[in-house]
């Protein structure tokens, strides 16, 4: 019955297609169709806002989530921070320094080719906490903070 | 005009470190020019990145990442003559790609 054969086949074939479609959706890539850029989350000063237009709704602290940063910073022009955690489910990783004029510096939405480790260089006005937020897949929004001093600004003239 | 991205990818053991290096302004608008007027900003807002042609990841800046934007991430895997490619677009809308081989 080569005829049935192929229509069962065709069949698993469809199943295995509406998996990996769920899979992509879950891992967030119903999102790539509309990333614009988040202008209201990069002008708030505040950082609960900032994460929650991020798309974190309930957000804690968690030991979980590790920062790189210095405890001084000499030249508030390039502080190295850093993000990173093992968790699973992580869909964006953000970098926010409280006391700047907007607090949200970046945000790295993941995919599953990368580990949820991102570092880069921002600058800092004044001594501030420094957040390292992960929004998981859930909607919850994990951080950890630090306190950077910074002897001499990087915004101002 | 704007510059190429410099591009660090280096493959070992079951991950590869990616370094990169954008040339870019990055004005904050907050500072004052000697007149006293404010300087507006210009900076990179979104950065996207693939391997072999997929999505990678994708960024979003805002105006306080520094002057010519740093960014050290890693892949799960990857190996030896993998493409990367990467591209950013500012506030004013320029744009630019760059791409790289894993090493």
């Amino acid at each position: 019955m080569p005829i049935l054969a192929s229509n069962h086949n065709r069949r698993v074939h469809l199943k295995q297609l509406t998996s990996l479609a769920g899979l992509l959706a879950a891992a967030g890539y119903s999102e790539l169709s509309h990333a614009a850029y988040n202008q209201a989350a990069f002008e708030t000063k505040s950082v609960n806002e900032a994460i929650k237009f991020q798309g974190g709704s309930v957000i804690s602290e968690s030991k979980d989530i590790l920062i790189t940063a210095p405890d001084y910073a000499e030249n508030g022009a390039a502080v190295a921070l850093g993000v990173s955690t093992s968790l699973p489910g992580v869909r964006k990783i953000l970098l926010l320094i409280e006391k700047n004029p907007s607090s949200l510096s970046a945000s790295f939405q993941v995919s599953e080719w990368v580990e949820a480790n991102f570092s880069t260089r921002a600058k800092m006005s004044q001594t501030s906490e420094v957040y390292a937020v992960a929004v998981m897949s859930d909607g919850r929004a994990l951080y950890t903070k630090k306190e950077v001093k910074v002897t001499l600004g990087g915004c101002g003239g | 005009m704007t510059e190429a991205t410099k591009i660090r990818a280096q493959a070992l053991g079951n991950k590869t470190t990616v370094r990169i290096l954008m040339s870019h302004e990055m004005e904050s608008g907050q500072r004052k020019d000697a007149a006293g007027k404010i300087i507006p900003s210009w900076f990179i807002q979104e950065l996207t990145a693939t391997l072999n042609g997929r999505f990678m990841f994708s960024a979003e800046f805002g105006p306080s990442v520094s002057k010519n934007p740093y960014l050290q991430f890693v892949i799960k895997g990857g190996k030896a003559g993998d493409k990367l490619s990467f591209s950013w677009r500012d506030n004013k809308g320029a744009t630019r790609t760059d791409e790289a081989t894993v090493t």
